[in-house]
């Protein structure tokens, strides 16, 4: 990117898709961040304090970040990040640990990255430590010996916080606390978690140590704003080369997001999920048909993608199945209507399919019933229906209880969209008793 | 195959070979193309793309990536019985052979990434990495932590990578207790009949038209369509009997032209193997033997109930059967010379009225066994070692199930584990009515 930042200010349109594709790309795939954090300057502002105080003042503290999925709670700890290694004398005297609950599954492995990510491993080497509380007061104390005569101070940040409660004895949560709470170094512990209860899941003596800070970032975005941040995050930075394909590409934007259609799928969106993360996917979708031979977003692209996204999976792998699973499935459907949701067996199905089957007088449908079996396992295979007891062993595969999980109305979606359905089994399936 | 995929960053008679290979995709190719945009650029971290078998998940993502020359790494989720080999395979991939060495014995994830990270540093790439992971629905059963940190790699390496699962089932079933990084999800939908015609004609005989060969496609989807759409199920079966299909033109009796015929010719060849070969009852060479030995007489090979047990034994069996499926309520009824009269309606209680032939068998105690086992056998018996034992190879034979544990050795209790059709069998043999013996059926 840097090196087509040549002074020129005309460039093809091709150019400048591409351009519009790479910078757009690194927002919504990449999570590159923004300028200044939407809608959370609150919580900004309290967390770069708190976390400046470690960094210069040495004071020691603990926070926990709580948030739905997607709300962005990465994304505000990175941004007082960086603001924070802006500020003088914090820069090189700061250190940090970033640890993952997805990836440091215990404690032993987590302390080994605690080590690497302080470049302490040679400062170990083959030593021995009797506890884990021992090793993490050598590795602090280490710091301490550096050239600076205090220590310095380090921001221990925990991913997926929640998952750290999981691990034995909780220890290194109570280590890292317990420094956390007495004055032995200067140490700030962020927890990034989704779960509102995580502090249920502390023990007393961990949850004792910390300090109770929480901050929540639940998000109070009004339409209004959803609707001015889907500009912003699609229009270009000012900074483009072609300044006259900036404003034409700004203007569309503009434009497009006053369109009707565009409002209401949109809406829909905001309805059912405000987070950041689901409006990236969506804006993915929509970037990904802009080319060369279409130059700009148009409303259809918009109802495409949201189609794309709010598409019903199950219905889309019912569409696939052959005419017999699907009479199956309906066969199903008509058990659990009559028996209200009790499970049933292949036996029953078999045999309410051989009533539907009774009932027509020439029938193309005559398998065998290990054909029939054969169907039936299929969809067990994929997860239509499910086994209501885990064990398989004893029981005769004819006689397992099985569940349906599908939705009466999504059988009879996929119905009306399947492929030549044949009439007698759409009326089959529309008739109240099997 | 209309459809030109167009993509800049990619050369162009690239994309030409490589619309050719993938005949009725377009839609799903294009799409692909677009989501991974040019190679420098990056692409959603992670993709998921389901559809049922055979539907050209893997074919897709496979020749696009090979095609194009992106670099790529492949795991078939079947093949990783350990974490280790699944990272391994991944780095061999995209870092090549040093690389898996730089992994301790059994790595964990911490490791991975670790190892990741460190070669990504050491030869940096510009280009978008993939990572395709086949048969997703494997991960489930892995560590818990693996599918969420898959699906976010890209945030975890730093690296411009993205993760491609495919799978039969549905997203809705993977996504764990705490929620994860939401995938981009895409659909690959079942080919139509018209175009499992056009790709199932593509593969045509040598020797023989092509109309000929699409034309016996016509037949054999028009048998198998409405039970199976798995291409891969079709070509297989396609290529077993083209050579019966074509039997009656090779020795002269008809003419290409004369499609009836061979209908007529084929179609029950066609019925059979759905009942042999689709079920895997026989393996496909086992099938073209017995296609060479008996020419013309068509006989289902389901018909495998032909078990050979001593006569006692059968009787037992049966004995078996009717206690499993008859409330022991009613054998005063079947079995007693002067039970009175009891009509059926009003003697059972409610919950006895379904017919047991849809719940399944019920276990007996062995005393009742053997009471309906004199009772039905003609002649007069003496309960030696010889029946007890006979029970005992019943079970072996896995045509008796044992309830509860093995340890009961006073009062065993027992399940018939064997079908109705398989118990008419039997009784015929010894020509007893089972029929007249069985609740469900008066």
């Amino acid at each position: 990117m840097s090196k087509r930042k040549v002074k020129e200010t005309h460039m093809t349109v091709g150019e400048c898709i591409s351009q519009v594709q790479t910078i757009l790309r690194q927002r919504f795939c990449h999570q590159r961040l923004p300028e200044k954090p939407m809608g959370i300057e609150s919580q900004h502002k309290h967390l770069l304090e708190l976390l400046r105080r470690t960094a210069v003042h040495g004071e020691s503290n603990s926070v926990l970040i709580v948030g739905p999925r997607g709300s962005g709670k990465t994304m505000l700890l990175k941004c007082v990040l960086r603001d924070l290694l802006e500020v003088k004398d914090v820069n090189k005297n700061v250190l940090q640990v970033h640890l993952n609950g997805l990836l440091q599954t215990d404690d032993r492995i987590a302390l080994k990255e605690i080590t690497r990510q302080l470049n302490l491993e040679n400062v170990v080497g083959d030593k021995v430590f009797g506890s884990f509380a021992e090793n993490l007061a050598f590795l602090l104390e280490a710091l301490k010996k550096g050239d600076r005569s205090s220590s310095r101070p380090v921001l221990f940040i925990l991913d997926e916080f929640d998952l750290f409660a999981h691990h034995k004895n909780q220890t290194l949560l109570y280590n890292l606390l317990d420094v956390s709470q007495s004055a032995q170094a200067p140490v700030a512990v962020i927890g990034l978690t989704c779960r509102l209860d995580v502090l249920e899941l502390l023990e007393k003596r961990v949850k004792s140590r910390f300090s109770h800070r929480q901050i929540h970032l639940l998000s109070s975005l009004s339409f209004r704003q959803y609707l001015d941040n889907v500009i912003l995050q699609l229009s270009l930075p000012p900074d483009f080369a072609d300044a006259k394909f900036f404003e034409e590409w700004n203007d569309s934007i503009k434009r497009l997001c006053k369109d009707k259609s565009v409002v209401d799928v949109l809406e829909k969106h905001y309805n059912s999920s405000k987070d950041f993360r689901s409006l990236h996917l969506l804006l993915m979708l929509v970037l990904s048909q802009v080319s060369v031979c279409k130059p700009s977003i148009k409303p259809t692209d918009l109802l495409e993608a949201s189609r794309v996204c709010v598409a019903d999976s199950k219905a889309n792998i019912l569409h696939g199945l052959s005419v017999l699973e699907l009479c199956l499935i309906i066969a199903m459907k008509h058990l659990s209507d009559i028996y209200e949701g009790e499970p049933f067996n292949f036996q029953m199905v078999h045999n309410e399919f051989k009533k539907f089957l009774q009932r027509k007088s020439q029938s193309i449908y005559n398998f065998d019933k290990p054909v029939v079996m054969k169907a039936f396992e299929h969809l067990q295979q994929l997860e239509l229906i499910k086994s209501v007891d885990g064990s398989t062993g004893k029981i005769h595969k004819e006689y397992q209880l099985m569940k349906l999980m599908l939705d009466h109305n999504q059988i009879m979606e996929a119905l009306q969209k399947y492929p030549q359905c044949p009439t007698d089994v759409k009326q089959w399936a529309l008739s109240a008793f099997g | 195959m209309a459809g030109q995929l167009l993509q800049p960053g990619y050369e162009e008679n690239k994309l030409q070979r490589v619309s050719k290979l993938l005949p009725c995709r377009d839609v799903q190719s294009s799409m692909l193309l677009a989501l991974m945009g040019e190679p420098e650029q990056y692409s959603y971290p992670s993709i998921f793309i389901y559809g049922h078998r055979a539907t050209g998940k893997s074919h897709v993502i496979h020749t696009l990536l090979k095609e194009l020359d992106i670099p790529y790494a492949t795991v078939t989720c079947v093949e990783c019985v350990s974490l280790g080999l699944l990272f391994e395979q991944v780095l061999f991939s995209l870092f090549g052979p040093d690389s898996a060495t730089l992994l301790s014995r059994s790595p964990s994830l911490s490791d991975f990434v670790r190892v990741y990270k460190q070669l990504c540093v050491q030869n940096p790439a510009k280009q978008t990495k993939y990572i395709v992971l086949d048969r997703a629905e494997l991960l489930r059963d892995m560590d818990a932590n693996l599918l969420p940190a898959f699906l976010r790699l890209q945030e975890l390496v730093e690296d411009n990578v993205t993760v491609i699962l495919l799978s039969e089932i549905v997203w809705d079933k993977f996504r764990p207790n705490t929620g994860c990084f939401e995938p981009l999800l895409l659909h690959f939908p079942d080919y139509s009949k018209d175009e499992l015609q056009q790709i199932l004609s593509e593969d045509s005989h040598p020797s023989y038209s092509t109309e000929l060969y699409s034309a016996f496609i016509n037949i054999l989807l028009g048998v198998f369509y409405s039970v199976c759409r798995d291409l891969r199920e079709l070509r297989h079966l396609a290529a077993l009997n083209f050579a019966k299909f074509v039997e009656p033109l090779e020795s002269g009796k008809v003419n290409e032209s004369e499609t009836h015929k061979l209908w007529r010719n084929i179609e029950p060849h066609l019925k059979k193997a759905m009942q042999t070969v689709y079920l895997r009852e026989v393996s496909s060479v086992q099938w073209e033997q017995q296609m060479e030995k008996e020419a013309g007489a068509v006989r289902g090979l389901s018909a495998h109930g032909h078990v050979e047990l001593p006569y006692y034994s059968k009787f037992l069996l049966i004995a078996a059967y009717l206690a499993s499926y008859n409330p022991a309520r009613t054998d005063r009824r079947f079995f007693l010379k002067h039970h009175g009269k009891i009509k059926k309606t009003n003697f059972l209680k409610k919950h006895e009225k379904t017919s047991n032939h849809l719940l399944g068998p019920k276990p007996f105690a062995l005393d009742r066994l053997l009471a309906i086992f004199y009772s039905v056998v003609d002649s007069r018996v003496a309960p030696s070692a010889s029946v007890f034992s006979q029970i005992s190879s019943l079970v072996t034979l896995q045509l008796l199930s044992q309830v509860g544990h093995n340890d009961q050795l006073d009062a065993p209790k027992y399940k018939c584990a064997v079908s109705l059709d398989f118990i008419l069998a039997i009784s015929r043999t010894v020509s007893f009515d089972i029929v007249k013996y069985l609740y469900d059926f008066l």
